[in-house]
């Protein structure tokens, strides 16, 4: 016990002495999540739009003003005619343009129908979408306001609430799946590189000719990571909480131990990813490629599975950090209980097994 | 009780096509002083690992003290002391904190075992405090010495130790290693060194993977058998290619600022002295000298490319 708590000691000098070990220990996280939390955001707000106002009566002033005071939009300039529609979009400001026909209220007026069009910007095909959408969404808010007066006897209105997110907060989404990425990267990267560093290092070698057993080293190196990805986890769950609002309905408890086993799981994979890396470049580029790309495509943590091509779901159902992120928004957002997150946290416990099953069998208590 | 320290028998290790062993058998006995010689790659290191119990052998067999390297390897990792190639120190811990992990996963501590240490340690001391990533090679060398002594090891397993340091340090560790056999210590150490060889008890040659000869220091420079002159030219590079054309003479090395050429038997000073200045050179230096074990180690390594 004495030997081992000397290994764990050893372990925690070389993290704390190192200024790159503890910038990715602790900076990066926090980055991270401010980055995606700030930057990385589906909502949109003050988006820049021109108007070309071709009858500029009652009617499209209104249209105009609600469009504006909607708070999605902000008008940058008021066109006279449709020459420079292409030089606008160049520029780059101006994401959408909105047009209305000559003579719109005295059409709408006649009972015929009034025109407008909405250019976008597609360049960012996605932005368009939305931008066209939220428009569109306040012009029919306006004509079904306007046709109550007008007293139509059949209607249906749709009313929408979005449960859980009621307002769209792209942050609830990134939150969840930036701490999958953060403690699969930091326990996982962490732990391989500082095991291949013993084998590069050559001290392996002696530790290896040391009455020290292969599991003596291997949890050795594991204890400091599995605290220091803790520390980070409820950092992030703070940063969440407190900058971004984002609630935490369920147990707290219940989300730290499952935390706690997501970072045993990582961990678990660090050391298999460390018996295959003879480097530490080599045990870098294996956590980067085999589980940064995979966290953040795979997982459902900005691409939604399920319009995935067949294949790739299949593929996502391996990813453990798909599991994680399903039992963080479970807890977070819907405030659910063990009992709703029970069979992905099985999934988890068995992938972590098989794991630590596979590294122990890859250990070698020789070299070669 | 067995009567050896190590016991090597017919031990073969291969590295895909490369034969880094070859049937190697020898017997190191007790606290002695047991050199390994060879040039790099040429299985000492492999052989180390072996004996530490880091490489499984492909055949043969081996113990240390009594145990077997490969069934009883958790005894020998308890009582071996091994120093890797390469300085296996922590860079980032100071020299104290190194001394006391090595101590702390062999189950002892630095206070325990400190007459064993107190030699060399006491030279390193004062920097006890620095990063051991900042010391010279002399001084990682030592702290890697204590490091490995720290828990009393029966043998002292020394992997190419002064490569890489100073040649005052280089003899100083060598001083150290006499103090350390009085302490009934079995140290077995590999060098590229030939100059070190002497200081040991006994030498092995060792060249790809297989062994030369074992004899003692003194006894290899005996078995040498051409005379051998040391002759010096201020144009060492014409002499050298001029005596290698020589037909009487069975080969010749530049040592420093002289060359050693070994004749054929009967051949005198005259017939070498003749011959150079039928080539052009005159006024040589020329002296017999006795061989040294490079010398031996070059003969003998001539013998096996015939």
């Amino acid at each position: 016990m004495k030997k081992f708590l000397g290994f764990v000691k050893k372990e925690f000098y070389h993290i704390f002495r190192d200024p790159r070990t503890l910038l990715v220990l602790f900076g990066i996280p926090i980055a991270q999540v401010l980055i995606f939390g700030y930057v990385v955001t589906t909502e949109i707000k003050n988006i820049r739009i021109a108007i070309l106002d071709q009858s500029k009566d009652d009617v499209t002033r209104e249209i105009t003003q609600k469009i504006i005071s909607s708070g999605y939009f902000e008008l940058q300039q008021n066109l006279e005619s449709s020459e420079y529609f292409e030089d606008i979009f160049k520029t780059g400001d101006v994401k959408e343009i909105i047009v209305f026909e000559p003579d719109f209220a005295k059409k709408l007026g006649k009972n015929e129908t009034a025109k407008m069009q909405l250019i976008a910007d597609a360049s960012d095909a996605n932005t368009a979408n939305l931008i066209v959408n939220y428009t569109s969404a306040i012009i029919g808010d306006y004509v079904q306001k306007e046709n109550k007066l007008l007293n139509i006897p059949m209607q249906i209105k749709p009313v929408v609430r979005m449960v859980f997110n009621e307002k769209l907060k792209s942050v609830y989404m990134f939150v969840p799946g930036t701490m999958a990425l953060i403690l699969m990267l930091v326990s996982a990267m962490m732990t391989s590189i500082s095991i291949a560093r013993e084998k590069e290092m050559g001290t392996m070698e002696i530790l290896l000719v040391s009455p020290l057993k292969p599991a003596q080293i291997i949890i050795g190196k594991v204890i400091p990571y599995v605290s220091l990805a803790f520390i980070n986890a409820i950092t992030i769950i703070a940063l969440g909480y407190f900058v971004f609002g984002m609630p935490i309905n369920g147990s707290l408890t219940l989300l730290m131990a499952e935390s706690l086993l997501f970072i045993c799981l990582a961990l678990s994979l660090g050391i298999l990813i460390s018996t295959i890396a003879n480097t530490q470049q080599m045990a870098m580029f294996i956590s980067l490629f085999a589980l940064m790309l995979p966290t953040i495509l795979l997982s459902g943590f900005i691409f939604p599975i399920e319009n995935m091509p067949v294949i790739l779901q299949g593929i996502s159902y391996l990813m453990p950090p798909k599991y994680f992120i399903i039992i963080i928004k479970n807890i977070m957002l819907k405030g659910t209980g063990f009992i709703f997150v029970w069979k992905e946290t099985l999934i988890l416990m068995a992938m972590m097994m098989v794991f630590i099953g596979l590294s122990v069998k890859n250990f070698k208590i020789r070299l070669q | 009780m067995p009567d050896f320290s190590i016991d090597i028998q017919n031990l073969s290790k291969t590295f895909g096509p490369v034969k880094a062993l070859d049937d190697v058998s020898f017997q190191v006995e007790k606290s002695e002083i047991f050199g390994l010689i060879g040039p790099d790659g040429s299985g000492k290191t492999s052989l180390f690992r072996i004996l530490t119990s880091l490489l499984l052998p492909d055949s043969g067999m081996a113990t240390m003290e009594g145990y077997d390297v490969v069934k009883s390897y958790k005894i020998i990792r308890q009582i071996t002391g091994y120093m890797p190639g390469r300085f296996s120190l922590y860079y980032d811990l100071t020299v104290e904190e190194n001394l006391a992990f090595f101590a702390t996963i062999f189950g002892t501590t630095i206070k325990e075992n400190y007459d064993l240490i107190k030699d060399i340690y006491i030279q390193i001391e004062p920097f006890k405090n620095r990063r051991a990533g900042n010391l010279s090679g002399g001084m990682k060398q030592k702290l890697a010495l204590s490091c490995a002594l720290i828990h009393k090891p029966k043998v002292l397993v020394l992997d190419e130790p002064t490569t890489g340091v100073d040649a005052v340090s280089r003899k100083e560790f060598w001083e150290m290693l006499k103090k350390l056999k009085q302490q009934d210590i079995t140290i077995i150490v590999s060098t590229p060194y030939m100059d070190e060889a002497s200081l040991c008890d006994h030498v092995a040659l060792i060249q790809k993977g297989k062994i030369l000869s074992i004899e003692t220091p003194a006894n290899i420079r005996n078995a040498f058998s051409h005379p051998l002159y040391k002759i010096a030219y201020p144009d060492m590079y014409r002499l050298l290619t001029t005596l290698r054309t020589f037909s009487e003479a069975v080969s010749a090395h530049r040592f420093g600022d002289s060359i050693h050429v070994a004749l054929k038997t009967r051949t005198g000073e005259k017939e070498v002295r003749s011959f150079l200045e039928e080539q052009g050179l005159k006024d040589v230096a020329l002296e017999p000298v006795r061989p040294n074990i490079e010398d031996c180690f070059m003969d003998l390594m001539n013998d096996t490319h015939d």
